[in-house]
Parts: structure tokens; C-alpha cells; sequence
């Protein structure tokens, strides 16, 4: 009897400890996640001061601006870029992932260090480099004249093209590491199973690779589409004001118009929107778990 | 002539290794040949070079007559169930067994009458929708080997099929797979290092190693009449004795060594006195006393005397050994657990010249 109690004593001082590590977790995210979250909603349904800040005062006005046509056309705009940037992403980065897998470990450490390097700069300053890049008579021009591929400057600075690029250098990295850690776990074995049973070499990727990194492609996108909506210094950078993405009207309302609560009402709607997009895409995908995310 | 299969010289190196050194091998249609050979000898290489999943440096590989050498694997008549069975993890039992079909864009109710076919074959009737994850080792095991026979391939290669299962259930499974084996008709190759699985299944066996077969022949051939003292070691577990002929009386060859004297049956060879000799015997066809007993009366007296080191039981059998003069050691086995001999005794080593056999003979060219 007594024995008893004494282990049901330790049992709940066990519980109790694995619940006070969990502690910091939930103190993190209801102060860094959900109280910001909140406030932004609260915000976005307040009045803009006449002159600085917000006046406590509900209003929908906000969201009915959202309706203007310059804003939903960003909202279309920037939801183009996001899935041109990420089709891209995943048409280089699966391969890249992929075959980084297949290295041998000492090539794996090479190529892991060499995807490393760039994140040791500021992102800022690495997209400072492709405006020489980019900019008239900048580098690729120079190459490319030098060639003689073209015979006058592309001036590709402060274009469409130039944002993709941006985006998709930028987020690349996340779509190769998310690609490899499902690739490393892929047991080549299976593949050669496939081909034993009389599968071509494209047939037994598709039935068999593609199929068991496909959790990995699918964070990948997660991890790609989602910032490519909001990465709005990117397209600050390298698109001047000729690329507006729906990141940058909020940055602008929210820094130069001083109205926060449309920066609000807009960040909001972003945020259903991409959360909505997710979930049909789980939906459409059947994932049960991709990895690492969600 | 019609062989199912033919191995020609093949050779293969990996990073300046040579794993392979020129192996040839025929196999017959419905025939049951054993690799046997321990753990980096080049079994699972040549199984792949059949496979297709690996290209050899040198040599051919036919099929029914026909060259495939530099044929991919899905276009071989020859299917495989891997050593760690390489079942699809994202697919239930009867999508694993039924890929192949898949693959060949066979109908779906054809599809699904063949995996029943086969889940009955294989006894796993009703695991259709079970997951590979869900399944036990055994079964693992043989919706493998159902997902390779569904296919009807002339030629099944199995890597060590049940190395992963304990023991009595792969007694079981062996003779599961032969009693397959016979009711299909299929020729199978078969890789393992363990001698008693070998010797229990095959039609032939072939001894591996280094790269290349050092024997190939029946199990009663393998066991009963290993050329080298490698294959008597290795399939027999004999002990191996070096002497040198003294005397030759009709077919009974006598032999001088370290530790005393032995003799064998010549069966044939000749031998000639003061020649050195490698004699194989078993230790469950020895006798052992404390004196020179039993073959006092007998021309072929043999006596090799021993120390007895170490008993152990193990398989039903009481392992004595001892160690010979010159520090070899010599395994004996007897049925029982008690014998009067104790560690540290003195003891003479027997046996009757027939169960003595001469290894590692140079071949005598017709």
C-alpha cells in the first residue's frame, strides 16, 4: 500500500518535471507568437490618430480599404511572384537536395559547408551584391558583353526578373536543406528494388524517390512560399518601386504612413490568406507530417 | 547445354580492390545452388552482377543463352529478395507485391487476383492493407519474397533471405522456401554464410572465397569430399592436420605428424612416401581414450596424443578441445554432456582411415 503511494508520488513528480520544461516553450510563444498576434488583430479593427498612433475606436474601415483595386491587385501581384519564386526554388532545389544525399559523407560536409557560408553574411548585404550584380554595366552585363552573348546592357536592376532572382536565391537554401534531410533518410535500396522488379529508371523515381521525399518537398514549399509573400526588402532592393508586393505596402503603412492599423488590417488578411493557402494545400497534398513543420 | 544461367570470368574491383577474380558459374533450369562463403567474400557482388544492379569489369553474364551483361535490371527475367528485404515503405502488402505487375500495366483485378495468388502461396492470406511497418520479420521475409515471385521470374536471387530471423523460424522458413522452390520450379540462387542452411537446401553449392569459388558440388560432395582444407574447415568445421607420409599399405596411407600418427584412405590419389600431406577429419568422427585403445590390433594404429584444454555443449554435442603438440588445436564431439575426460587429462585421438580425407591435393590434369 505504501509502496504504492510512493510510486504514484513519483509518478506525478515526474509529470510535473516534464511539464516544467515544457514551461518556457509555452511562455515563448504566448509572448512572442500569440500576444503579438492579438495585438495586431486588436489594431487592425481601431481608428488611425489624426496626427500619431492609434485612437481606441472600433471600425471595420480599415478592412473595406483592403478592398480598394491598388490592393487587391498587390495582394494577386505578390501572390504571383510567391508561386513563379517557388517553382523555381523547387525545380532547383529538389535535384540539388536530392543528389546532395547521394554524396559520399566527406563531399556531404563540402557541399554543407558551402550551402552554410552565405548565412554568415547579413542577408541584406549578400543583396547589396546583386544590385553589382545586376545594376547597368554592372557584372553580368560586363560577362555577358564580354562574351559577346549580348551587345548592349540588360539593365536587369530594378525589374521583375531581378526580384525572382532575389527571391529565389534567398530562399533556395531552405527548399535544398528540407529536400536532403528527407533524401538522406531514403534508403537507395529501394530504388534498386524497383528497378529488380522492372521499373525504368524514371518510373522507379517517381513511384518510389519522389514519393518519400515528397514530405520533404512539401515543407520545402512551406518554407519557401510563405516568406516569398512578406520578404518585401527584397523587392525594395531589387525591384526599386517598380515591384510592389504586398509586404511592401505594409512596411509602408506601417513606417511611412504611420496608419498601423491598415498595416494591421493588411498584415492580417496576409496572414488567412497564406494560412488558407497551407491548409487546402495539406488537404490537396495529403501529407500526414511533414517534416520538421507543422 | 540449355543452361539457365551462365557466369563467364567475371571480375569486378571496387576503388582497386578486386572483390571478384574471375568467378564462372552454369546454373540449371529449377535448380537450387547455394553461395556460400563468409561475410566479404563476394557473394552479394556476383548476386548483384547477375541483378543487373552492378556491371562487372570483365566477363559475361548470359541468360538463356542470351548476353545481358550490359542489360538493365528491369529488363533481366531475374528477380531478387534483398537482405533487408527492401520492402516499399509507402505502400501496404499488396501494393508492395503487386508493383511489379504495376509496372507492367497489368489490369487491377489481375493485379489483385495474383496477390491473393501469392499471399496464400506465401501463407499471409488477409495482410492485404497491412503496412510493411506493421509486419513481423518473418512476414517481412515473405512478402518479399512474394512481391519477387509474383513477377514469375526464371531465376530468383535471395541475399541472405533469413539472416535477419531467429533460429527456429528460420528452420521453418527453410523449409518453406525449398518446398516453394520445388512446387514452382524456379531455379534459385541463394546467399548465405551458414553452413547448415547450405547443406540443408541446395542442389549445388558453391564455397566462396576471396573473390572466387573455391568448390563447387553437391552438399554430400562439399561435406563428404572437400577438396581444401578451406571448405573441410569451413562447411564441415574439421580439424585440418600437416604431416608427412611414412608408409603405404594397399589403400591405407599413414601419416607422421607433431603429435603422433594418423592415417586415411588414399581413394585413388597417389601418394608417396616422405611427401607432405594436409589430412581434413571430423570431430564427431574421432574417438578419444586414455590410452592407445582401440585400433591395437589394426595395422592402421593411429595415436595423436593431446592435452584436453577446454568442454563445452553446444548443438547436442559435447566440444572437447585439445591441443596438440606443436600448439594446434583439435576439436573432438560426442553426444552427452558427461565425459570422464577432464580438463588438463592426457588423451589419445583416434579415428578409422575412411573418415580421414587428403585436401588441398594438386589436381592431376587428364
Amino acid at each position: 500500500m505504501k509502496n504504492k503511494k510512493m510510486s504514484r508520488g513519483n509518478k506525478t513528480g515526474r509529470l510535473n518535471g516534464y511539464i516544467l520544461t515544457l514551461v518556457p516553450l509555452y511562455l515563448f510563444t504566448l509572448l512572442f507568437v500569440v500576444g503579438p498576434l492579438i495585438y495586431m488583430l486588436v489594431l487592425s479593427f481601431m481608428t488611425r490618430a489624426e496626427t500619431w498612433g492609434v485612437v481606441a475606436e472600433y471600425t471595420t474601415k480599415n478592412y473595406k480599404d483592403i478592398l480598394d483595386p491598388v490592393y487587391l491587385n498587390t495582394f494577386l501581384e505578390s501572390l504571383r511572384l510567391a508561386f513563379l519564386s517557388t517553382l523555381l526554388i523547387i525545380l532547383i532545389g529538389y535535384p540539388c537536395g536530392y543528389f546532395m544525399a547521394k554524396l559520399s559523407a566527406k563531399w556531404k560536409k563540402r557541399v554543407m559547408l558551402l550551402l552554410m557560408i552565405p548565412f554568415w553574411t547579413s542577408s541584406l548585404i549578400r543583396l547589396y551584391g546583386w544590385i553589382i550584380i545586376f545594376r547597368a554595366n554592372g557584372v553580368l552585363d560586363a560577362a555577358l558583353m564580354g562574351i559577346g552573348i549580348t551587345d548592349a546592357p540588360l539593365k536587369l536592376l530594378y525589374t521583375y526578373p531581378a526580384v525572382v532572382v532575389g527571391m529565389v536565391y534567398a530562399l533556395l537554401p531552405f527548399m535544398i536543406l528540407s529536400v536532403y534531410s528527407s533524401a538522406e533518410k531514403l534508403d537507395f535500396g529501394l530504388v534498386e528494388a524497383a528497378r529488380d522488379l522492372g521499373a525504368g529508371a524514371i518510373k522507379a523515381f517517381l513511384t518510389v524517390s519522389l514519393k518519400l521525399t515528397l514530405p520533404g518537398l512539401l515543407s520545402g514549399v512551406i518554407l519557401t512560399f510563405i516568406p516569398s509573400m512578406g520578404l518585401f526588402f527584397i523587392a525594395d532592393i531589387l525591384g526599386g518601386n517598380k515591384v510592389v508586393l504586398i509586404g511592401n505596402v505594409i512596411q509602408e503603412q506601417l513606417m511611412k504612413a504611420h496608419n498601423w492599423p491598415f498595416a494591421a488590417a493588411l498584415a492580417t488578411v496576409l496572414m488567412v490568406l497564406t494560412s488558407l493557402i497551407i491548409f487546402l494545400y495539406r488537404k490537396i497534398a495529403k501529407v500526414r507530417d511533414l517534416e520538421g513543420i507543422v | 547445354m540449355d543452361d539457365l544461367l551462365r557466369l563467364e570470368n567475371i571480375t569486378k574491383s571496387f576503388s582497386g580492390t578486386q572483390v571478384l577474380k574471375g568467378i564462372c558459374l552454369t546454373a540449371g533450369k529449377g535448380e537450387f545452388i547455394t553461395l556460400l562463403g563468409p561475410s566479404g567474400c563476394g557473394k552479394t557482388t556476383t548476386l548483384r552482377i547477375i541483378a543487373g544492379l552492378e556491371s562487372p569489369d570483365e566477363g559475361r553474364v548470359l541468360l538463356e543463352q542470351m548476353d545481358v551483361t550490359a542489360s538493365d535490371p528491369n529488363k533481366r527475367d531475374v528477380n531478387t529478395v534483398f537482405q533487408n528485404y527492401a520492402l516499399f515503405p509507402h505502400m501496404n502488402v499488396e501494393n508492395n507485391i503487386g508493383y511489379g505487375l504495376k509496372i507492367k500495366n497489368v489490369k487491377k483485378e489481375e493485379i489483385r487476383r495474383k496477390v491473393k495468388k501469392m499471399l496464400e502461396l506465401v501463407q499471409l492470406e488477409g495482410y492485404e492493407k497491412r503496412m510493411p511497418s506493421e509486419l513481423s520479420g518473418g512476414q517481412r521475409q515473405r512478402v518479399a519474397i512474394a512481391r519477387a515471385l509474383i513477377n514469375e521470374p526464371k531465376l530468383l536471387l535471395l541475399d541472405e533471405p533469413l539472416g535477419a530471423l531467429d533460429l527456429k523460424l528460420r528452420r521453418q522458413m527453410q523449409i518453406e522456401l525449398k518446398r516453394l522452390q520445388k512446387k514452382l520450379g524456379i531455379t534459385f540462387i541463394y546467399i548465405t554464410h551458414d553452413q547448415e542452411e547450405a547443406l540443408n537446401m541446395s542442389d549445388r553449392i558453391a564455397v566462396m572465397n576471396e573473390g572466387q569459388f573455391i568448390q563447387i558440388g553437391s552438399p554430400a560432395d562439399i561435406y563428404d569430399r572437400p577438396k581444401s582444407s578451406y571448405v573441410a574447415d569451413f562447411v564441415g568445421n574439421a580439424n585440418i592436420l600437416r604431416g608427412t607420409v611414412t608408409h603405404i599399405e594397399k589403400d591405407i596411407v599413414s601419416f607422421q605428424h607433431e603429435s603422433g600418427m594418423g592415417s586415411f584412405l588414399s581413394r585413388g590419389h597417389r601418394f608417396v612416401t616422405g611427401m607432405p600431406v594436409t589430412v581434413a577429419i571430423r570431430g564427431e568422427q574421432t574417438t578419444l581414450g586414455q590410452t592407445d585403445p582401440l585400433y591395437i590390433d589394426r595395422k592402421d594404429r593411429m595415436s595423436l596424443h593431446g592435452i584436453v584444454k577446454e568442454k563445452s555443449f553446444s548443438g547436442g554435442m559435447l566440444h572437447i578441445a585439445l591441443e596438440l603438440a606443436n600448439g594446434e588445436e583439435f576439436i573432438c564431439n560426442r553426444h552427452g554432456i558427461d565425459f570422464e575426460i577432464l580438463s588438463g587429462d592426457k588423451a589419445v585421438i583416434g579415428w578409422l582411415p575412411e573418415h580421414c580425407i587428403a585436401v588441398d591435393l594438386i589436381e592431376e590434369k587428364p
